[in-house]
């Protein structure tokens, strides 16, 4: 008999001994609009623990948009590195985004993006639609949502039947859906009147009380001054990086 | 697996929130579909009816027509010329070997009677050959005989549609008394059921009796001893170059043909008519098929375009389809999907629409039709392919789209 040496194991790096669910290190964007080179990110650095509520604030065109669509695996950096929970994302392949996107990630946008003609209950299941949740769980985890963000009974509504804040609540259900690490929320309250911006704000909360990471974008001062953290970005840096209150979920 | 059936659900969804768009986008296949059945029905049915006449003649048939005249460089039709005689079926049944039979007659209409009914149809005067020659055999009594041949006998051997007429169906009319223009035939015989010839002419519905009987006593005594046709049946069908030559020798001999000049008679072959038939048939279809194909690829790119139309409307649906996590790929089948959803259900309404078609032309026109299986699994599955071709570029553009790119677009 022939000694079969023994398949040699693959030696796996260890994994960043690290908390942080993001991590960046001189992240840079540059958009080519033309002969001219448009440099939105000009090199960010930060950290952001697992269970921090973080507001980003900056004049327009800093490039806060840029950021969080790049935080959000929408959009890859120009440079720099990008680790989301410790797993190095800026070099990925489109499709390998489109699981983090799916498995990890929650996006909520300024004008909510829901599907038209489509009714409540099947925008939140998009995501599912593209996940590994077997078939028969979609339409109840879809509804759970739902309810989580006080829209139980509109399932069969259509965006054109919701009211603004109504939408925005469907947004955030189909970004909890999938039970992600993180929520990116890019001014969520633009669109909305101040009383309907205030309950959208405390359903954020909630779900920060709940454990959830939230990145989100305001130019409401009260609201950054609300946050625990406030990032002050100006022309493609953050220029500011201020703890306001001690982190919720962290020890004292 | 899963994905098929999500992005098939996906696919009904979005094409049934536009019924209107889809049926009109739909309808070029199903116009061209449907082209393409009812085309090759109409074409294969021809062929199927030519082909089942020639088989009822018998492919070992060779006829001699009398020849064309040619007056002034106008060259009249065949008949026009010099008449073909009893002499030269004769001759040729004499100096031809190989042969099965020889036959020929000489037909009118005529009125018959028996009893109270009465039928017009075609009176036949045939050699006692003619049923051998032609593979047409009795089903009741005999056919007719030499020696009532050569004494102009007056007996009468009925076709089915004419017993049927003149005695009702299914009655047995041999030993009856038939009366031809007033001459009374005593009916000896009942012919097998040869059915209808492509041409719709009910070939049943004939009543033959003896030639010379028919010369003397039915047909007018005018052209005695001519004949409208002669036909040669071949013991093989390899014979028959041969036995064209060989015919062809002996006529152009006995009407004195002088080398370098046309030949005064016809002669065809069955075999030479089937092919002849079946290339036209066949030309026919395939010409009907292409124009019923153009129609299907027009349909095509009535998908195509309406599918382009649709990803630049749905960009931003698709970006957020992508900002939640689907791949390229779920989108490629997603609009994949779509389109081949349009084509084959197009395709599916076209099947049903050229069915029906050629059934309605069929009874209109009385033209035979069939609906082939294989037209209609290859225009399913081509229209299908319709589907995927035109499809696949605009469902790749779809796809290839940068989710942040989709979603700011407006
Ligand atoms: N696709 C693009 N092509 C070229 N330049 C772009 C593109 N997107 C953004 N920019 C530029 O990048 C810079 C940052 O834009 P970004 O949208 O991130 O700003 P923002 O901070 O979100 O602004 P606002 O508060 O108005 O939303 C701006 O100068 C903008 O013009
Ligand atoms: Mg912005």
């Amino acid at each position: 008999m022939v000694d079969v040496p023994p398949p040699r194991r693959r030696i796996e790096p260890p994994a960043t001994v690290s908390t942080a669910v993001i991590l960046t290190r001189g992240l840079t964007r540059t958009y080519q609009a033309g002969d001219v080179a448009v440099h939105a990110l000009r090199g960010v650095d930060l950290r952001i623990e697992a269970g921090e509520y973080v507001a980003v604030m900056g004049p327009s065109g800093c490039g806060k948009s840029t950021l969080m669509n790049t935080l959000g695996c929408l959009d890859s950096p120009t440079g720099g590195v990008y680790e989301l929970l410790g797993r190095d994302v800026s070099r990925l392949t489109p499709d390998e985004l489109a699981t983090v996107r799916n498995r990890t990630l929650g996006f909520v946008f300024q004008d909510f993006n829901l599907l038209p003609r489509t009714s409540a209950i099947e925008n939140v299941e998009l995501p599912l639609l593209y996940s590994s949740v077997p078939p028969a769980e979609q339409r109840p985890r879809a509804r759970a949502a739902l309810a989580r963000v006080g829209l139980a009974g509109r399932e069969a509504s259509t965006p054109t039947q919701l009211s603004g804040g109504q939408q925005q609540r469907v947004a955030i259900a189909r970004a909890l859906v999938t039970e992600p690490a993180l929520l990116l929320a890019d001014e969520p309250t633009g669109n909305l009147d101040s009383q309907t911006s205030i309950e959208i704000l405390a359903l954020l909360r909630e779900q920060h009380a709940r454990g959830l990471t939230i990145v989100m974008v305001t130019h409401d001062d009260e609201v950054g001054a609300q946050a625990e953290r406030l990032l002050l970005m100006r022309d493609g840096t953050v220029v500011e990086d201020r703890r306001q209150r001690p982190r919720s979920g962290a020890p004292a | 697996m899963k994905l098929w059936l999500v992005t098939i659900r996906l696919a009904l969804r979005s094409l049934r929130r536009n019924p209107l768009r889809s049926g009109l986008t739909s309808l070029g296949v199903i116009v061209g579909v449907g082209a393409v059945i009812s085309m090759v029905s109409l074409g294969q049915g021809a062929r199927a009816a030519l082909q089942e006449q020639i088989a009822s003649v018998g492919t070992n048939m060779v006829m001699i027509f009398p020849g064309t005249t040619t007056t002034g460089g106008a060259r009249a039709g065949w008949g026009s010329g010099k008449r073909l005689t009893v002499g030269d079926a004769r001759a040729i049944e004499r100096q031809i070997e190989g042969l099965h039979g020889v036959s020929y007659h000489r037909r009118d209409v005529a009125q018959v009677q028996a009893g109270g009914a009465n039928w017009t149809t075609t009176i036949w005067g045939v050699p006692p050959g003619y049923s051998r020659v032609r593979e047409w055999p009795v089903a009741a009594g005999e056919f007719i005989s030499q020696t009532q041949n050569d004494t102009a006998a007056k007996v009468a051997v009925l076709g089915t549609s004419v017993a049927a007429q003149l005695f009702g169906e299914g009655v047995d009319p041999v030993g009856a008394t038939i009366r031809i223009k007033d001459v009374p035939f005593q009916v000896i015989g009942l012919l097998t059921s040869k059915g209808q010839s492509a041409y719709g002419q009910d070939q049943d519905d004939a009543v033959f009796i003896p030639f010379t009987t028919a010369e003397r006593k039915v047909l007018g005594t005018q052209n005695l001893g001519t004949v409208d046709m002669i036909q040669v049946s071949m013991a093989s069908q390899n014979d028959e170059p041969w036995v064209v030559e060989q015919l062809t020798d002996l006529l152009r001999q006995r009407r004195r043909i002088q080398p370098g000049q046309d030949d005064d008679f016809g002669i065809r072959t069955m075999s030479e008519m089937a092919e002849t038939a079946d290339t036209m048939a066949r030309v026919m279809s395939n010409l009907l098929l292409a124009i019923a194909s153009i129609s299907l690829l027009v349909g095509g790119i009535g998908i195509m375009n309406i599918l382009l139309v649709s990803v630049t409307e749905r960009t931003r649906e698709i970006g957020i389809r992508m900002a939640v996590g689907a791949k390229a790929r779920h989108i490629l089948a997603q609009f994949l999907c779509e389109a081949v959803t349009l084509s084959a259900a197009g395709g599916i309404a076209g099947i049903a629409i050229g069915i029906g078609v050629s059934h309605v032309i069929s009874r209109v026109s009385g033209w035979p039709t069939l609906v082939s299986p294989l037209a209609v699994v290859g225009s399913f599955l081509f229209s299908a392919a319709v589907g995927v071709f035109f499809g696949f570029y605009p469902a790749r553009k779809a796809s290839r789209l940068n989710p942040i790119a989709a979603l700011r677009h407006d």
